[in-house]
């Protein structure tokens, strides 16, 4: 006899990696179709600029080239990308689906060429002759805040949306403050960069009037929605099919320029078009984030309580706002206060465009930022009030006692405005954290030269907000052979979705794990979902799993009931067989002809909050500047863990992808606005032998109200504190020298100017 | 990122290379470690690959009396691994250390490095340091040159259309010599901001002599650092002498400013990682 919750909390390997290891994955670029035309995209080489003329002659005579489509293909008005989150001031800045008249950042698509062979497409790239009038660039905040450079004659401002989060009296509680301490910091330029590139293969059947798009991730039921918007057809006219995808992180699987313009050579010329993005090109095209600055202020008692925080975040938005361009923008307001207490709060968030990528969210979008901002800004804090930083630190954190706890709200709203913290005592994961990486024993290395490096140690708090609204969908059916068919409206983007809804749903059904059938993903299964965005798969989906179960089995006792003629409330449904007291019974298979199916929903707005504290150990050597990162803990409570497996995984990658930001990952334009980064070997991301000592611990001391797994959105947490906790243990081991990292990254280069600037201070005291 | 089209020969003797070398824009296949990329990224777009692949005795290591002899196709792996070479010429297997990851090292070649002439690359710089001789032969004939006249610029040398690099001769050395190699880069296996490869000899009041020092990295091209030889040659290696010849060293290099590292910065680096490598080769 099976007990209920078996698979939930245990670490059931993903069922994924079967095939996967197997190397039987099937990406969009392992699909292949009878006639199929390769799409490449002929992109701006300059910043901004006037389009004069656009010569494809040479290029259609081009030995395999099909087609050329530039913007005077597209009949009528050139057809904007539509926003996920929208807001009152937004409009003018929408990304065009192909550049007409004006370029506005290098890299913009301006046409596309359709080839036999992807190959082909690329040698008639250089036969396009571009004659592009160069426009002076708008690329620094100080340029483009003052519309030295218009990028839209319409508004004619670069600012596009200014975001205010208010809570509290600010000015009183500044006027009533002991201490205060006022930062200027900065992150730097990024990308999510999934190691698969974006993809796409576009299908038009001319008999039905009907559009497939594979290469569907994370969004595809709002992409088929506007894809069919954009393209004057009706929802049900266009599908969006999932196959597996190499990772997501908030960029990949937003609607972009070229996913429009792959369906529309579909659907003009009856054939399938494949288009396969390289990197370098993904680089240029798919969504930055990350570039924001702010001038930020705090408020103490002397006894090192929170007071109030006011002051400007900028944010350089790229070119265009993207369908999730301001995401970062108001998050990084509403989010900056992190896990303290702050009372009054007057953030104001500037999005300003530049004639740089558009910028779009990237795992722990405006959360990364404001955490650096205000985790250094707690350690000068801690310095002004002669305090300890763990002190200053856990005097501050939110309690048990105080949930639900509501942070700042954002105007302008995007219909989220306000949010509550769920549940949680912020103090636990701090102590535990404490504790399992040893601080009180590392304490003695900190700001000590060991052996030519200086060591340092570092702090930083965070929350992670999750589950986003508004709704997830699922089915089940049960089959032939007594399995069940579950089809979730959420998307696999290689978190490991398959493994954790199905012990969802195995423990929902009480059955065994291999008779769950995971689809997902794809529009053609159900005919509402939403997606994987948010940290939200797991529990919205999970909820709706858990809906559509429970109403599964109440179809299969009713259905079980007519056969054995009893009423349903004399069944028992025990492993998949439904029993009556006399010892008559009905398994799931022998009702599979009656068609027993059930759908579910969960509908929730209110976020939930994971949240937890980072230590960092690392070593700088002065030479060069090179940070060896010694030994990193996080531990999190991430309400009701479903798989320590996955989530461990997700928490250790996300750490690794944060050392990237804190260290070298840097997308550099020059000032004309030329992207400077057109390879791996430019943008450095964290290999595998980089950062080996990450420990992630985690916990479920405080299940989330708001779902019926009592589960938080999880993973992408172990992103948020790197930044402080790296940019404070610098600080911390170059104390001789006075270093206070101000912008990030910390590369070998900076830290090595710093620690130059630092000397030069002392000697000039 | 596809390649553009080319033909593709794999010859069975030199002199059918040589010959197909004089395709006109024909590059020799010595691994395709930098080529193949930069030809993806439309950089170069060679009219015919001859691969040498198939040429028999290309990728000989042969360690006499006088000299070492790597054939052109000799793979960092080959380098890495062969017994003989880590006690002829312990430099070169110290900087094997640095060269990439280990699936570029499976291909990679000796010959291929020095007529890519990557200024960060480490084979160019310690034969440079090590006074290599380059043997070439093409249509014209055969002829030698020292390496520190092969290389001319980034990714320029004074190979001739059609020359083909048949050997790389390194003078053997005498068991005492001193040497060390330091080479910083952000993540291990990039390419190099900077490094030194050195050696010297102790006279027998224990002062250097013949001092070699080759700088990689920091410079248009792999090359020797005079100067701080100078403030070596003939010191006793202490502290101060080491500072001078680390002074020295800074002051004559005259590093490029790239998104990698700015001039001023990889400066700092060929004084650190000088200082460094002579303190490692003294002690």
């Amino acid at each position: 006899m099976r007990t209920v919750n078996t698979y939930i909390g245990s670490p059931v390997e993903r069922v994924e990696d079967y095939r996967f290891l197997r190397g039987e994955g099937q990406y969009v670029g392992d699909l292949v179709r009878e006639g199929q035309w390769h799409a490449a995209f002929v992109r701006s080489p300059v910043g901004h600029g006037v389009i004069r003329n656009i010569d494809c002659s040479a290029a259609l005579a081009w030995p395999g080239v099909k087609a050329v489509l530039t913007a005077a293909d597209i009949e009528g008005e050139i057809p904007k990308i539509p926003f996920r989150r929208p807001n009152p001031t937004i409009g003018p800045y929408a990304q065009p689906i192909i550049a007409s008249g004006k370029v506005r950042y290098f890299g913009e698509p301006v046409a596309v060429i359709l080839a036999e062979s992807a190959e082909i497409a690329e040698d008639a790239l250089a036969a396009i002759v571009l004659d592009i009038e160069q426009l002076p660039a708008a690329i620094d905040r100080q340029t483009c805040m003052s519309d030295k450079v218009v990028l839209f004659d319409h508004p004619g401002s670069n600012i596009a949306t200014v975001f205010h989060a208010n809570k509290g009296e600010v000015d009183a509680a500044f006027a009533a403050a002991d201490v205060t301490v006022r930062g200027q910091f900065s992150t730097q330029r990024q990308t999510a960069l999934p190691m698969e590139t974006r993809g796409l293969l576009a299908e038009w059947d001319p008999k039905s009037n009907h559009l497939t798009v594979y290469g569907a991730a994370k969004l595809p039921f709002f992409n088929r929605k506007t894809m069919a918007d954009l393209m004057g057809l009706p929802e049900t006219a266009v599908d969006y099919i999932e196959v597996d995808v190499g990772g997501g992180f908030g960029a990949r699987g937003e609607f972009y320029p070229e996913d429009f313009l792959v369906a529309f050579a579909a659907r003009k010329f009856h054939k399938p078009i494949r288009w396969i993005e390289d990197r370098r090109e993904h680089l240029t095209a798919i969504g930055h984030s990350r570039e924001a600055e702010c001038d930020v202020e705090l408020a103490f008692s002397k006894d090192g309580t929170l007071l109030g925080m006011r002051g400007d975040l900028f944010v350089n938005v790229g070119a265009y706002v993207r369908p999730n361009g301001m995401t970062p923008v108001r998050n990084a307001a509403q989010f900056m206060s992190g896990p303290y207490r702050i009372p009054a709060i007057h953030l104001q968030a500037h999005a300003y465009v530049s004639n740089k990528t558009p910028a779009g969210t990237y795992r722990g979008p405006g959360r990364y930022e404001g955490s650096f901002f205000i985790e250094r800004l707690m350690d000068l804090g801690a310095a002004r009030l002669g305090m300890d930083r763990l002190a200053l630190r856990r005097r501050n954190l939110v309690t048990d006692a105080e949930m639900p706890y509501p942070l700042a709200p954002v105007l302008p709203s995007d219909g989220r405005a306000e949010t509550n913290c769920d549940s949680g005592d912020y103090r636990v994961c701090f102590d535990k954290c404490l504790e399992e990486f040893g601080w009180a024993q590392k304490a003695e290395f900190d700001g000590k030269l060991i052996d030519g490096r200086y060591h340092g140690l570092g702090i930083a708090c965070f929350i992670e907000g999750g589950a986003s609204g508004p709704s997830e969908t699922a089915r089940m059916e049960i089959e032939a052979d007594g399995s069940v068919a579950v089809y979730a409206g959420s998307s696999a983007i290689g978190q490991g979705l398959e493994t954790v809804l199905s012990q969802i749903a195995a423990d929902a059904l009480e059955i065994s794990i291999d008779r769950i059938k995971l689809y997902h993903g794809s529009t053609t299964y159900l005919k509402e979902g939403w997606g994987s965005y948010g940290s939200r798969a797991t529990v919205m989906g999970g909820s709706a799993v858990i809906d559509a179960a429970t109403k599964l089995l109440e179809a299969f006792k009713v259905a079980a009931a007519s056969r054995l003629k009893l009423d349903p409330s004399e069944l028992t449904i025990v492993d998949g067989v439904a029993r009556a007291k006399d010892g008559r019974s009905v398994p799931f298979d022998e009702v599979a002809s009656m068609e027993i199916k059930a759908d579910g929903r969960f509908d929730n707005w209110k976020p939930t909050y994971s949240y937890g504290t980072s230590a960092v150990h690392l070593a700088v050597d002065p030479g060069t500047g090179h940070v060896d990162v010694i030994d990193y803990t996080i531990v999190d409570d991430v309400g009701r863990i479903i798989n320590p497996l996955t989530l461990h995984g997700q928490v250790t990658g996300a750490v690794v992808q944060g050392f990237g930001s804190a260290f070298s990952e840097e997308l550099v334009y020059d000032a004309d606005g030329t992207l400077l980064v057109g390879s791996l070997a430019d943008y450095l991301i964290p290999v595998a032998t980089d950062y080996p000592h990450v420990h992630c611990v985690s916990m479920e001391s405080f299940p989330s109200p708001i779902n019926p797994l009592g589960a938080k959105g999880a993973g992408e947490g172990g992103i948020i504190s790197v930044g402080g906790a790296v940019a404070n243990a610098v600080a911390s081991a170059l104390r001789d020298f006075g270093v206070q990292p101000s912008r990030m990254p910390l590369n070998p280069q900076r830290v090595w100017e710093l620690i130059q600037d630092g000397k030069k201070a002392l000697a000039s005291t | 990122m596809k390649l553009p089209d080319f033909d593709y020969h794999s010859p069975t003797s030199l002199d059918e290379a040589i010959t197909l070398m004089a395709t006109p824009n024909a590059r020799v296949l010595a691994g395709g470690q930098s080529l193949l990329p930069i030809m993806a990224f439309r950089l170069a777009a060679p009219s015919a690959l001859v691969d040498l692949r198939k040429i028999k005795g290309l990728d000989k290591i042969e360690i006499t009396q006088d000299a070492i002899h790597l054939g052109p196709m000799v793979r960092w792996r080959d380098v890495e691994r062969h017994e003989g070479l880590a006690a002829a010429l312990p430099l070169l297997t110290q900087a094997m250390e640095h060269v990439a990851h280990y699936q570029i090292r499976n291909r990679g070649t000796v010959g291929g490095s020095l007529a890519h002439a990557d200024p960060a690359a480490e084979f160019p710089g310690i034969a440079v340091t090590c006074d290599a001789r380059i043997h070439l032969a093409g249509a014209n004939g055969k002829r030698v040159v020292a390496a520190g006249d092969l290389f001319v610029g980034p990714l320029e040398t004074c190979l001739q259309d059609g020359e083909i690099i048949t050997s790389i001769e390194l003078p053997r050395w005498p068991q005492a010599r001193r040497w060390a190699f330091e080479e910083f880069s952000q993540r291990r296996g990039d390419f190099a901001l900077a490094g030194i490869a050195l050696f010297y000899d102790l006279d027998g009041e224990r002062r250097a002599q013949n001092v070699h020092i080759g700088v990689i990295g920091a410079t248009d091209r792999p090359r020797r650092l005079p100067g701080a030889e100078a403030a070596l040659n003939g010191q006793a290696l202490s502290d101060e002498v080491i500072a001078k010849a680390c002074a020295a060293a800074c002051a004559e290099v005259d590093p490029p400013t790239d998104i990698h590292g700015s001039a001023e910065y990889r400066r700092s680096l060929v004084g650190t990682l000088l200082q460094r490598a002579l303190v490692k080769a003294s002690s």
